[in-house]
C-alpha cells in the first residue's frame, strides 16, 4: 500500500480522488465552506489549504493524493491565512448574527470562532441588496452569500434545474436568478437542497412557526398534528439523540406539551396512498394507458415535471401526497365534532420537505374550496419550537398517537426514503403476504443509495418494470431516456432529494455521509419493528373507507384535476 | 414583447453556431453585433434553444463588460480611460461629452437614442491618446473642442 504524511501520520492512499478526502480520513476536519463530496469540486473558499515540506500552498479538495507526500494542515502561514480569509467574507457580510436564523449553525461563524477572528479591520462597503421572500419554501438573502457556489451546483448538478447562478463580476458578483428575477418566477421546485449546502444564511427555509403558535392559542383551533415518515428519524439530531434513531414517541410527547389538541401519523396517510396508488396502477395496467404510471408523492417532482415535461403530466399519479390525503380525511373526521363545539380543525403537517409548503396553496390540494393542511413546518422548524419551550426533549418519555389514526404499516413508514413508496406499493400487490414475498421485494432492486435503480417484478401473468430515481438530474435523465425510446417502464418512482425525504430540505443539516447512512438504517428499522408490514393488513383502513371516505376517494384522496 | 423578425434573426445565428452550449458566446456577440444590444427576452430564447439555463446565460453575460442588455444608441462612442487617455486629460473628454449630450451617471444614452456614451479601460492606442471611438472609428489626440465639433458634425448628418 501507498503512504502519504499528513501532520506526521502516515495515511494510506486507497481510491481517494483528492487530499481533502485523505485528510479528513486521516481524523483532522480541515476547514471548508465549498467542499461538498456529491458535487464537482469549486476550489473557490480556499479554506481547505495545505503546506508541503517546500512551503508551497495549495487547495486539498483540487490535489491529487501522491505516494509519499508531505503536507501539514495547520501551520502558523496556514492559519494566518485562513484568518484572513474569513476576516475578508466577514467584512462584506451582514452581520446580525444575533437575530440570524442560522445563528448557532452557522458555518461562517463556526469558522470565524474556530480560526479565531476576533475583529475585522475593514469596513463593510457592500450595498445592500433586496432580500427575496417571493418563494413560498425558500428565503434568499444575498446579503449573507459567501459565494461559495454550494447552492448553483446543487441546483444544476443534482436537480437538473439551474434556478440561480453566478451574475456580474468581481466585487458586483452574486447569486441569483436570471435578470435579477425573484425565485417565484423561475423554475425553482422549492426543494430546498440549496439551503441544505448553504453554510450561512444566504439560502434560508420560510419558516411558519408563528402561524402555529398563533393557532395552539387560538381556542376556536382544534390543532391537529401530522408527522411525516422520516421526521422521527432525524428530530432527534440536534438533542443528542444517536443519529437515525427513532424518536416519533418523545415527539408525540413534546407536540402534547406544546398544546397540539391531537397528534397523528402521516404513515397512515402513506397506507391511505399505497392503496390509491396501486388501485390506479392496476386500472392503468389493465387498460394500458398513461404508462408509466409517474408517482406524486413528492411536491418538488411533480413541480419539476410539470415546468420541465408538461407532456408528461398525465403520467403523473392523480393520487394526493400521503399529507394531502390525509389533511382531508382528517377534517372529514372532525366536521360533526367542530360544529358542536364551534371550533375549527387546523392542520399542521411537520414535514421533511420545503417543497410542502408550496403544495398545500396549490388548488388541487383543497376540498370544498378549503386548503386541507392548513400549514406545514419542517423537522429543523419543530426543533425550534421544542427549543422554544425548553423542553428537555432527549429525556422525554415516549407517547403514543391519537386515535383512529395511529396504526400504520411498515410499507408506509418507508416512504420517506427513495424506493420505499415502490416496495409499499408492490408488497399491496403481491399475492402472497409472507415473510419470503417480504425479502424478495427488498432485495428486488429498488432498495440502495444508487441515483438511479431498475427492478423487474412479477405479478400473476405479467411482469413489471420499474424505475426508481432520487434527485431531479436522475429523473430528467430518465424522461429523456423514455422520450428518445431508450428505455420504457410501467412504474416509476421520482424522489427529488437525493435518497429521499430522509435528506429533505427542511431535515437538520449538516447531513455528511454517516448521517445519511444512520437515517437510511434508521427508516428501514421503523418498518422492520413493525407488527403490520403490508398497508393491507392495517386493520383500521376498512374502517376509515366506511366511516369517512365512503365513496368519495376522488373527492378527497385524488387531485381535482379541474 | 420582441417582434418576430428578431427570433428569425436569433434563430439564424444560432443554426450559423449549432445549438451547443459552447455557441452560446459567439451567439450573443452575433446578436449584439445585430441589434447593439441583447435584448433580454432573446437571450432566454437562445438560452432554451442552446440547453443551457436562463441563469447561466444570464452569468456568462454580466461576467463580461462587453454584454448589454440596455439598448445603445446609433452611434456609440467609447472613451478610453485607460493609463495614458486619463494622464493626457481623457477625463476632460468625458465631461464634455456628458455636457454637450445631457448625460450623467446611469444615463448613459441619449433620450433620441442616436448616442450612447461609454468608458472602456483601453483602446490600444496609447499612442495616440487622448482617444475616443465612434461606432469603432477611431477619434485621435481628442480635444473638449474637437468633441463638440463632431457631435456637431454628427447631428447636421443626422438631421
Amino acid at each position: 500500500m501507498e503512504y502519504m504524511t499528513i501532520d506526521g501520520i502516515k495515511v494510506p492512499i486507497e481510491d481517494e480522488k483528492n487530499i481533502l478526502s485523505l485528510i479528513r480520513k486521516a481524523g483532522i476536519d480541515i476547514p471548508t465552506f465549498c467542499y461538498h463530496s456529491d458535487l464537482s469540486i469549486y476550489g473557490a473558499c480556499r479554506m481547505c489549504m495545505v503546506e508541503d515540506e517546500r512551503g508551497r500552498m495549495f487547495a486539498s479538495c483540487s490535489e491529487q493524493p501522491r505516494p509519499g507526500m508531505v503536507i501539514h494542515t495547520n501551520t502558523k502561514k496556514l492559519q494566518q491565512y485562513r484568518k484572513l480569509i474569513i476576516e475578508l467574507l466577514l467584512s462584506s457580510h451582514c452581520r446580525d448574527c444575533t437575530t440570524c436564523t442560522k445563528n448557532g449553525m452557522c458555518e461562517l461563524q463556526s469558522l470565524a470562532y474556530r480560526v479565531g477572528v476576533h475583529s475585522v479591520r475593514f469596513e463593510n462597503k457592500k450595498e445592500e441588496l433586496p432580500i427575496d421572500m417571493t418563494s413560498n419554501c425558500i428565503v434568499r438573502d444575498p446579503n449573507k452569500c459567501i459565494l461559495c457556489g454550494d447552492c448553483v451546483r446543487t441546483c444544476s448538478e443534482n436537480q437538473g434545474i439551474g434556478a440561480i447562478d453566478f451574475a456580474h463580476r468581481g466585487s458586483k458578483m452574486q447569486i441569483t436568478p436570471a435578470f435579477g428575477k425573484n425565485l417565484c418566477d423561475t423554475d425553482c421546485v422549492g426543494c430546498g437542497q440549496c439551503a441544505v449546502v448553504c453554510p450561512t444564511a444566504a439560502i434560508s427555509i420560510r419558516t411558519n412557526v408563528t402561524e402555529v403558535w398563533d393557532a395552539i392559542e387560538d381556542p376556536t383551533k382544534r390543532v391537529v398534528a401530522q408527522i411525516a415518515p422520516a421526521v422521527r428519524i432525524a428530530v432527534g439530531d440536534k438533542f443528542g439523540l444517536p443519529k437515525g434513531e427513532n424518536a416519533m414517541g418523545k415527539l408525540v410527547k413534546a407536540l402534547r406539551i406544546m398544546g397540539f389538541d391531537e397528534v397523528y401519523d402521516t404513515n397512515f396517510g402513506a397506507d391511505l396512498t399505497v392503496m390509491e396508488e396501486s388501485r390506479e396502477f392496476a386500472k392503468r395496467l389493465e387498460s394500458g394507458e398513461n404508462l408509466p404510471l409517474f408517482t406524486s408523492c413528492c411536491p418538488g417532482w411533480v413541480k419539476f415535471c410539470e415546468n420541465k415535461y408538461p407532456e408528461f403530466r398525465g403520467n403523473i399519479s392523480t393520487c394526493r401526497s400521503p399529507m394531502s390525503m390525509f389533511s382531508p380525511v382528517i377534517k372529514e373526521y372532525f366536521a360533526k365534532a367542530d360544529k358542536e363545539e364551534g371550533r375549527e380543525t387546523y392542520v399542521v403537517a411537520i414535514m421533511p420537505c420545503t417543497a410542502k409548503k408550496a403544495e398545500i396553496l396549490r388548488p388541487d390540494n383543497h376540498t370544498g374550496g378549503r386548503q386541507d393542511t392548513d400549514i406545514v413546518i419542517t423537522t429543523q422548524e419543530i426543533i425550534r419550537m421544542i427549543r422554544q419551550v425548553g423542553i428537555k426533549f432527549e429525556n422525554l418519555e415516549s407517547e403514543a398517537c391519537d386515535m383512529p389514526f395511529s396504526m400504520a404499516s411498515g410499507g408506509a413508514s418507508i416512504f420517506g426514503i427513495t424506493g420505499g413508496v415502490t416496495e409499499a406499493v408492490l408488497r399491496y400487490l403481491s399475492p402472497e403476504k409472507d415473510h419470503t414475498a417480504l425479502e424478495n421485494i427488498k432485495y428486488s432492486g429498488v432498495r440502495g443509495k444508487a441515483g438511479f435503480k431498475e427492478a423487474s417484478v412479477t405479478l400473476g401473468e405479467r411482469t413489471i418494470k420499474i424505475a426508481v430515481v432520487h434527485g431531479l438530474k436522475n429523473a430528467s435523465d430518465l424522461i429523456e431516456n423514455i422520450k428518445a425510446g431508450k428505455a420504457s417502464y410501467d412504474f416509476v418512482e421520482v424522489m427529488a432529494c437525493r435518497r429521499g425525504c430522509i435528506l429533505g430540505g427542511g431535515q437538520p443539516v449538516p447531513m455528511g455521509p454517516t448521517t445519511r447512512t444512520a437515517r437510511m438504517d434508521g427508516i428501514y428499522q421503523v418498518d422492520q419493528l413493525s407488527s403490520i408490514r403490508y398497508t393491507d393488513e392495517n386493520p383500521l383502513i376498512d374502517r376509515i373507507w366506511e366511516d369517512i371516505i365512503k365513496g368519495r376517494e376522488h373527492e378527497l384522496l385524488h387531485r381535482n384535476m379541474g | 414583447m420582441l417582434d418576430r423578425s428578431y427570433y428569425e434573426k436569433a434563430d439564424e445565428i444560432i443554426s450559423e453556431h449549432g445549438k451547443g452550449k459552447e455557441s452560446l458566446i459567439p451567439i450573443m456577440q452575433d446578436i449584439q453585433a445585430q441589434y447593439r444590444y441583447i435584448p433580454p427576452e432573446l437571450l432566454q430564447y437562445v438560452a432554451k434553444c442552446i440547453g443551457v439555463t436562463e441563469a447561466k446565460a444570464y452569468s456568462v453575460a454580466t461576467f463580461y463588460e462587453n454584454f448589454s442588455f440596455d439598448s445603445k444608441g446609433k452611434y456609440v462612442i467609447k472613451v478610453c480611460d485607460g493609463t495614458a487617455c486619463h494622464v493626457r486629460k481623457g477625463t476632460l473628454i468625458l465631461e464634455r461629452l456628458k455636457a454637450e449630450l445631457g448625460l450623467s451617471d446611469g444615463k448613459n444614452t441619449t433620450d433620441d437614442m442616436l448616442f450612447t456614451v461609454e468608458t472602456v479601460s483601453c483602446l490600444g492606442a496609447c499612442g495616440l491618446a487622448p482617444v475616443m471611438t465612434v461606432n469603432d472609428v477611431v477619434h485621435p489626440a481628442m480635444t473638449p473642442e474637437k468633441v463638440s465639433e463632431t457631435i456637431k458634425k454628427i447631428r447636421e448628418d443626422e438631421a
